[in-house]
């Protein structure tokens, strides 16, 4: 194989999920004209992951991202079922799991994580979730069991705790942090999802580690026992740096990259959930929600055929449990600054920094109801606004933009 | 067979906003434009079948309010992953204060 510099080997994605499959749109939108291909090590095709904890009577919801006929008529070639061993950045090449090696001008790492598994003895037993096969695995055992211990009381854990509370199974979940949601949820809002859980009678306990898993349950380091016959770990995630470590690109809890997604290697992109981001700051952040994938995506495509564009977009999540919708952008960390209230129990939070601009939002509430608002917050982020104004449910927010 | 049916007064949409309108049993998105103009389309998302009643809408076009999708309201044209297909839309006049749509 050449070593030219003049060939068009075109853009190799490795990675399609979410991420990989929008950063070969975006290139292909930008009206870059070599070949892109994507490499996804799953057998199947691209598919949505946040329907994996919601999932239907049959079970797991598979929900393609794409069809063939769409990557055939934007002329991407998907390698499914293959993954990459290595990179070899002198030649410019992707060494593959089926002995090809396919040739890049340009490479994006969209290698997404994988679930963090526990450590304790037995840990090996507990199921996670990320992929169709980890959800289908988790609705087949639910259907023989009757009580089940969660750990890990984030957004995942919580979501599925709802889903299998609701086909009637005794559900514990256990935390090792002091609150549920530590983690991305502002404390009020934590509070009343928590408290939602225990009206429907699922059981939450903080500050409580794991001490083993066996056939029959959970034995905490406190010494009490849970009994269990599914036990799910939902203890967050860690990147799939290993391919960008080994080819000796700089790696930190994620594969370091600039504002415009370019790792050490000018040639090389990382995006989504293996990507840690420089800030304006001079930090490295590495987000894990699915918007930050498509949002991350865009940016690399965009810049591997040939763009300059900058990931500067605010973070968005939601979650559904129950009937409740959550909602957050930007940054929620510390107290909020005003609180707007809406009917029916739904509520704002919005966080202003000590300039008076507006950080980050989150909202809380039955079905979509905070989610007008949560957007127009998305806009607004950045922007000077009156707490006065966020404060009263009367105001139409969309004033503060048109003014913003 | 369409035919036009009285959904509701003008006043009941806010500029650049929209309302549910309930029919039978089909479900639609009335819309009122920044610019005074009217426009109805399906109720639901074409991603996962969410309603659009509670979306953002900006200018002349409607962000589902669960997955971020847009769509120009007055095509129904997709606009934004993660929709790809787009909504139906429908014929609106207004006669007086009333809006009507051709369903």
């Amino acid at each position: 194989m050449s070593s030219s510099k003049s060939r068009m080997a075109g853009i190799v994605i490795i990675g399609a999920g979410e991420c990989g499959i929008r950063a070969a749109f975006a290139a292909r939108d930008a009206g870059y004209e070599g070949a892109i291909t994507v490499v996804g090590d799953e057998q199947t095709l691209p598919y949505e992951r946040p329907p994996l904890s919601k999932p239907d009577a049959s079970g797991a919801v598979e929900k393609p991202i794409t069809s063939p006929e769409i990557l055939s008529e934007k002329a991407i070639d998907l390698k499914w079922g293959v993954s990459a061993n290595a990179i070899v950045r002198n030649a410019q090449e992707v060494s593959l799991s089926d002995g090809g090696l396919l040739a890049y001008d340009r490479l994006l790492l969209a290698t997404g994580a994988r679930p963090r598994t526990l450590t304790c003895p037995g840990g090996d037993r507990a199921q996670v979730l990320r992929t169709i096969k980890d959800a289908n695995a988790i609705y087949a055992a639910a259907e023989n069991a009757t009580k089940v211990v969660i750990v890990g009381a984030g957004l995942i854990g919580l979501e599925l705790a709802a889903e299998l509370r609701t086909r009637g199974l005794h559900i514990t979940v256990v935390e090792a942090g002091p609150r549920p949601l530590g983690r991305n949820v502002p404390e009020r809002l934590a509070t009343r999802l928590a408290a939602k859980h225990q009206e429907e009678g699922v059981s939450i306990l903080c500050g409580v580690h794991i001490a083993s898993c066996t056939d029959r349950g959970v034995e905490l380091e406190d010494g009490r026992f849970l009994q269990a016959d599914l036990v799910i770990a939902a203890v967050g995630v860690v990147p799939n740096d290993e391919l960008a470590r080994s080819t000796g690109l700089t790696v930190e809890n994620g594969i370091r990259v600039n504002g415009q997604l370019m790792t050490d290697d000018p040639l090389i992109y990382a995006a989504g959930d293996c990507a840690a981001v420089r800030t304006s700051e001079g930090n490295y952040r590495r987000y894990e929600t699915w918007q930050n994938a498509q949002a991350q995506g865009e940016v690399a495509g965009r810049n591997l055929g040939g763009g300059d564009a900058s990931f500067d977009v605010p973070v968005w999540f939601w979650s559904d449990q129950y009937d409740l919708g959550l909602q957050g952008v930007g940054d929620t960390s510390g107290n909020p600054t005003v609180i707007r209230v809406l009917g029916d129990g739904a509520e704002i939070l919005f966080f202003l920094d000590d300039i008076g601009a507006l950080a980050g939002a989150a909202g809380l509430g039955r079905g979509n109801a905070v989610a007008k608002d949560i957007k127009i917050a998305q806009r607004l982020i950045g922007a000077r606004v009156d707490a006065g104004l966020l404060s009263d449910p009367a105001h139409n927010l969309k004033k503060l933009l048109r003014a913003a | 067979m369409a035919e036009w049916i009285d959904a509701c007064a003008t006043d009941d949409i806010d500029e650049e906003d929209l309302i549910r309108f309930d029919h039978g049993d089909r479900t639609f998105a009335i819309y009122r434009s920044p610019n005074d103009e009217f426009f109805c389309t399906d109720g639901l998302c074409t991603h996962e079948q969410v309603h659009l009643e509670d979306g953002l809408v900006m200018d002349y076009v409607i962000e589902c309010p669960k997955h971020n999708g847009q769509f120009d309201y007055r095509t129904g044209e997709a606009k934004r992953a993660p929709v790809c297909a787009n909504l139906g839309t429908y014929p609106v006049k207004v006669e007086g204060d009333r809006v009507f749509v051709e369903i």
